[in-house]
């Protein structure tokens, strides 16, 4: 397990330091420490360049818009008819179980029972939903999608092996069991040379996890197809589909929102999840200002 | 001097120690707007104590009233990756510093807010970072 742990940084290291620096940064200036917020915005029509083929090397982010705080980018939680989701009666019966803190059926700070706020791992895809930006490292066999939202990293693989079969509890791969997982099994292939299709099985249940900030459900039925586009050298559009029929009677869009390549040299400011000082924050503010 | 709040002073603090006598709830981190008020007051104060965390920053502005006494006021602002394009620091504040606080204060009245816009002694203005990086869609 060390061997095997050992290997793996050493490839994700080997792979930090010989990733092609794509789209900026290929100037000579002095190495330095740049701003440890990404900060770069869409490219203007005039500055775009055209995509490499069959990579999403390098750090991604959509600023603001990848927040999504008040429900996933294509579905805000806001009471709006378009936005309502096809719940099942059991999918509507779990989403009224949650108390989250934001949407159109937030709660006070003190009822609230949103995983999130123990510093539970968010599961997947719910790191898609909340503060999104990520480093991609790639070679041969893998994507490993580093998420800045808590430092929390995911593999996909696209050496052609197959997706492992959902079944309860789980998920089957070559006759065995292997149990379900935060980031759930996640298998991609590239559909065009610039075009990755990512399908992910066997996510955690539904009393772990939830789908976005407001509370929506997903459940460990669920299959996520994601689609990686890359547009121009600089932007590459993430896009995601849930179906789970557990919750939802049928599948439908999550996102569809376009990422920015940024500077490579970034010492990235993560926000991370630690109890201490959530408990800290509570204590001094969010109790007190939330009160009746 | 807080400009709309002074005359509700004596109520607040009398609503706080109220609070502290009955117990407060846990748990309480929340990101949603429906505790704060939209409209914008402002404090003029000095710093007490700036802390730098997740999943908020918490800035306390110690605020004169014009009867001599002294109401801490405690805004908060985004997680830190949020609002340091915006300009905020680990260290940009000390304690005696003059500051004015753009705020939106909580709806129950007690001395809370959310930051809006801080002006430094030096007429520096700081937004809340929220909006100030947002793309076009």
């Amino acid at each position: 397990m060390l061997h095997r742990m050992m290997t793996l940084t050493a490839g994700l290291l080997g792979a930090a330091l010989l990733a092609p620096a794509e789209g900026v940064a290929q100037d000579k200036t002095p190495a330095t420490w740049p701003s440890p917020v990404a900060t770069r915005g869409p490219v203007a029509e005039k500055d775009k360049k055209p995509a490499p083929r069959r990579t999403i090397n390098g750090m991604w982010s959509a600023l603001r818009l990848g927040n999504q705080s008040g429900g996933v980018q294509l579905k805000p939680n806001n009471g709006r008819p378009e936005n309502e989701l096809p719940y099942t009666p059991y999918g509507l019966q779990v989403y009224r179980s949650h108390k989250p803190l934001e949407g159109k059926d937030s709660v006070d700070p003190a009822d609230n029972n949103d995983p999130r706020t123990k510093c539970e791992p968010l599961g997947f895809p719910r790191y898609n939903h909340y503060d999104l930006g990520i480093q991609v490292f790639q070679d041969e066999h893998k994507l490993a999608m580093l998420y800045s939202f808590d430092n929390r990293w995911r593999m996909i693989w696209t050496d052609g092996r197959p997706l492992p079969k959902p079944v309860d509890g789980g998920v089957e791969v070559d006759g065995e069991f292997r149990e379900n997982r935060w980031f759930g099994y996640s298998v991609g292939r590239w559909i065009d040379d610039y075009t990755l299709e990512v399908v992910t099985v066997g996510t955690m249940p539904e009393d772990r996890v939830w789908l976005d900030n407001t509370g929506r459900p997903i459940s460990d039925q669920a299959r996520i197809t994601e689609r990686f586009r890359r547009l121009d050298a600089d932007t590459m559009e993430w896009s995601e589909t849930i179906d789970d029929p557990k919750i939802y009677t049928r599948p439908w869009d999550t996102l569809k929102l376009r990422m920015t390549l940024q500077d490579p040299r970034i010492d990235l400011m993560t926000r991370y999840c630690s109890p201490v000082e959530i408990d800290n924050y509570n204590k001094s503010f969010g109790d007190a200002a939330g009160a009746p | 001097m807080k400009e709309t709040h002074m005359k509700k002073r004596s109520m607040i603090v009398v609503g706080v120690a109220l609070a502290l006598l009955a117990g407060v709830p846990v748990h309480a981190h929340h990101s949603g707007s429906t505790l704060f008020s939209e409209t914008n007051s402002t404090l003029k104060g000095t710093v007490n104590k700036w802390v730098w965390s997740n999943p908020h920053c918490l800035l306390t502005v110690d605020v004169k009233g014009e009867d001599g006494q002294v109401v801490s006021w405690l805004v908060e602002l985004q997680a830190p990756n949020t609002i340091y394009p915006a300009g905020y620091r680990a260290n940009m504040f000390k304690p005696g510093d003059p500051v004015t606080v753009v705020m939106h204060p909580v709806a129950n009245g007690r001395p809370y807010g959310r930051v809006v816009e801080v002006v430094l002694a030096n007429g520096r203005r700081l937004g809340d970072g929220v909006r100030a990086d947002t793309p076009a869609p």
